[in-house]
């Protein structure tokens, strides 16, 4: 018998549906991961078994978690089975903590709530469990606070309050998002490793589809609140039925077709840049110390090229790309654009300013919500000293939008009308309006779904066709910049550690901390063979 | 106490700040008075009085020496207790302080208990039940609160517990000799009348500030660990939230401690408010450099056990500084 079998769960929030007949079985020790894209309604599903759906949601169906429908449970009986009978893990590590306790006194908190033992008790059960997830009492004592901590060890904290008390149903909503791969790598092994010690089940939610088809002993798949499809991983994989199913594993898998380059002619020239930064004085009257975020980078770009940056987070990409895009200035060592440096005299060079531009990662945060399409767009316009005016002003902008695959009609419309997907279409389109020399791509494509974030690549792929575009593309996705990109640079504690042909750094990395990356990121299998297996 | 180094060197720091700043606020106060128009001593005689009778009075008030000796000796009464003499009353400044100072603060203090007493529940209420009629009818009467001056409801007070029912004199104060229970309540009305804007300003704080934490991830958390709302809310919430609730209350004091010059006013009472007031009119510097400067003084103590507060609510401000 299964351990959770939720049956034709609908629900909605206030008479907006948000899921659909939804039915799916948990049984003890099985991991199944429920995926989709946003919207899917795959996280809401997990909060209607912990009974934490949002105010005014309304569920019908049936959750039961072995003999007990908790559906028809009472708040009070539901906060007696939460951190007991269910655990939860969250995204975000980093606010998941309240950052005003100690490790021990939250880890704590889930048996003294349950009133499963006394302080003492308690305390030394948080101890155990602490170590048993990795954190040693002699290097993470219980009097550690949450910023004490990094994200992944955070994360493993709150996989302590979870599973303390050993519930028989563990659900983690996107664990590893939010983290490294070579964190995400160790936290993912945690989560099995558990799930088998103590038979318990694992309720994932994700949208990564190589954590799924290495992690889960069955898959979920969600669209609009549906089911589409569920199976055996192995199974699954093979014998696809649905057509969304292909949709998300192709797209996951997504490979882009770069025109070859033309020219050979080097454009951006990084010469021995170093970064440092201060860091607070140790003393009162004691000379601040220093942080070298970026230490002795060299690299070139010529025209054309595409060229990309990975490494986990604090290892420098962002400074250094603040220093490229001439927004700070640099320790030592210089930047140039064509010969002329990004930042001279205390300021950034104008005339090297007009020829870069960037697209961020946050495709809700990077736009003025009162500024129309046509504003935002030629806002780089300010760069030049004789911005287009009047009609050649409005066929640039019609032009441009679309390249980027919308249409000029787009121009009168605000950001909020347009989808996450088509606000970073609108973001490229603003970089690419004034026709710059080099566009920076920051994490450019990290929080969009899969199939949205084939479509922009295949936009980039078109652009380079169409523009013969160079750029530079920071990405800690290992798969996204293995195929959009002709050069990469891999970067670690502020060194390029390795530089070479992308196919080249991927197929056979140099150095330990590239062949680390590249085995920690979770891989989709080839399921172009197996499809024609299946075939045949 | 955990992280005891970390709090001591914390408190060290402010504790150091604490001394530039007083002695900053010093200078400036000294010489933003002494470059004001007017002078106490032609002041104090009249306009048509004679130059040699000002320039004895200037000496005998020690007007007639340098500047910066006059700040020095200023400085260093202030460091031992000698606050100087009025021009005007010609009696010591600091007795007139501290006599004033035994009726402001006793007042400041009651008003701010009351203020944080009638704040903390009904924010809280507030934002356990928001968007509920409960939350609704607190904001509404913190708007009002916040709207009607607090003379205005002084006066209404006056009226109704003074003249029509009788429990308290209109106005006045008993003095602490009469005993302590007869002290407080001739400061009730005026406390209650200084405390109910504060309240419902610090209300407002503490629903907006205990609304952004109920937000926060760490709170869901709470909630799947097996929490009730309630519990979270107390046990992770409340403490959370006390940052900004804490700046507001620190606000407050100052304000309550020099500025409840209209309230004296109203009841009639022989505060710090009133005291500067008066200086101000007489020219009487040496009263109003002295007031200043022990108000300034306490905003930065209070400044200082506030920013102490902040790092015993928040682990993470102990090791920032």
């Amino acid at each position: 018998m299964s351990l959770l079998s939720v049956q034709n769960l609908t629900m909605g929030i206030h008479n907006h549906p948000v899921l659909r007949d939804v039915t799916f079985e948990v049984a003890r020790g099985e991991v199944v991961a429920i995926t989709g894209e946003s919207g899917s309604g795959k996280s809401m599903t997990a909060f209607s078994v912990m009974g934490l759906a949002p105010d005014g949601s309304h569920a019908t169906g049936r959750i039961m978690l072995d003999d007990t429908d908790l559906l028809t449970r009472t708040e009070a009986q539901m906060c007696a089975l939460r951190g007991n009978a269910i655990g939860m893990v969250f995204q975000e590590p980093m606010t998941a903590l309240n950052p005003v306790k100690t490790i021990g006194d939250q880890v704590a908190e889930t048996i003294l709530i349950h009133g499963a033992g006394t302080r003492a008790e308690a305390m030394q059960t948080a101890a155990d469990t602490l170590t048993r997830v990795g954190l040693p009492q002699d290097r993470f004592p219980l009097g550690r606070f949450p910023h004490e901590l990094s994200g992944g060890q955070r994360q493993r904290v709150v996989i302590a309050m979870a599973i303390a008390l050993r519930p028989a149903l563990l659900i983690a909503d996107e664990p590893t998002t939010a983290l490294d791969v070579t964190t995400q790598a160790q936290i993912l092994k945690l989560l099995a490793k558990l799930a088998r010690e103590d038979d318990m089940g694992l309720l994932m939610i994700t949208h990564d589809l190589a954590v799924v088809s290495e992690m889960a002993d069955r898959i979920v798949v969600m669209q609009h609140g549906e089911i589409v499809e569920q199976g055996d991983t192995a199974h699954l994989l093979r014998n696809m039925r649905h057509p969304y199913t292909k949709l998300l594993f192709e797209a996951s898998s997504h490979q882009v077709d770069l025109p070859a380059r033309k020219s050979d002619a080097p454009l951006l020239k990084v010469d021995h840049v170093s970064r440092d930064y201060r860091t607070p004085r140790k003393t009162v009257f004691g000379a601040p110390g220093t942080f070298r975020a970026v230490n002795d980078v060299s690299f070139e770009i010529k025209k054309g090229e595409r060229v990309g940056l990975v490494g986990e987070s604090g290892c420098g990409k962002s400074t250094l790309t603040r220093a490229i895009l001439g927004l700070e200035d640099v320790q030592s060592g210089t930047i140039t654009l064509n010969g002329a440096p990004v930042f001279s005299a205390g300021k950034a060079n104008l005339a090297v300013r007009r020829n870069m531009q960037v697209v961020f990662q946050d495709p809700y945060g990077s736009f003025n919500p009162r500024h129309r399409v046509s504003r935002l767009i030629t806002e780089p316009f300010y760069l030049l000293d004789n911005p287009p005016k009047g009609q050649a002003r409005a066929d640039l902008i019609a032009e441009t939008l679309e390249a980027v695959g919308l249409s000029a009609a787009d121009a009168d419309k605000y950001p909020h009308q347009f989808s996450g997907g088509q606000r970073q279409r609108i973001a490229i389109a603003r970089a690419l309006i004034i026709r710059p020399e080099i566009i920076v791509f920051d994490e450019a494509v990290s929080a969009l779904d899969v199939s949205v974030r084939a479509q922009i690549l295949d936009l980039l792929a078109d652009l380079c066709r169409q523009y013969e575009l160079t750029y530079l593309f920071i990405s800690h996705d290992l798969s996204v910049v293995r195929t959009v990109t002709d050069r990469v640079l891999v970067m670690q504690s502020g060194q390029i550690v390795e530089h070479g042909a992308t196919e080249q750094v991927f197929s056979d990395p140099q150095h330990p901390y590239t062949q680390t990356l590249i085995a920690a990121a979770p891989s989709l299998p080839d399921l172009t063979d197996a499809r024609d297996e299946a075939a045949s | 106490m955990p992280n005891l180094p970390a709090m001591l060197r914390y408190t060290l720091k402010r504790l150091l700040s604490l001394c530039i700043s007083l002695a900053v606020a010093s200078l400036v106060i000294f010489f933003v008075i002494e470059v004001a128009p007017g002078d106490p001593a032609t002041f104090m005689l009249g306009i048509n009085s004679q130059p040699d009778t000002i320039a004895a009075l200037r000496t005998e008030l020690g007007l007639d020496v340098p500047k910066w000796q006059r700040y020095l000796s200023w400085v260093g009464g202030l460091l031992t207790g000698d606050f100087g003499t009025s021009y005007t009353y010609r009696t010591p400044v600091a007795q007139m302080i501290a006599d004033r100072l035994w009726v402001s603060l006793p007042l400041a203090l009651y008003a701010l208990t009351l203020s944080t007493a009638i704040a903390f529940p009904t924010g809280i209420y507030a934002a356990a039940r928001r968007g509920k009629a409960g939350d609704t009818a607190v904001m509404g009467a913190t708007q009002l609160g916040v709207a009607i001056p607090n003379f205005w409801f002084a006066m209404m007070l006056v009226l109704l517990f003074a003249i029509n029912l009788r429990w308290f004199s209109a106005g006045g104060f008993v003095g602490w000799d009469k005993g302590l229970g007869a002290g407080l309540w001739s400061l009730t009305l005026p406390a209650i009348s200084l405390a109910l804007p504060q309240a419902a300003i610090l209300s407002r704080v503490m629903r907006s500030a205990l609304l952004d934490v109920l937000g926060e991830d760490f709170m869901r958390t709470a909630r799947a660990k097996g929490l009730t709302r309630g519990q979270a809310l107390w046990r992770h919430g409340l403490r959370n939230a006390m940052i900004p609730v804490l700046t507001i209350i620190g606000l407050q004091f100052s304000f309550l401690l020099a500025g409840a010059i209209i309230i004296e006013q109203v009841f009639y009472l022989p505060g710090l408010g009133r005291l500067v007031f008066q200086s101000i009119s007489a020219r009487d510097l040496i009263v109003v450099e002295s007031v200043v400067m022990l108000l300034v003084f306490t905003v930065i103590m209070v400044n200082f056990a506030v920013d102490l507060a902040y790092a015993l609510v928040d682990p993470r401000l102990r090791s920032r500084t």
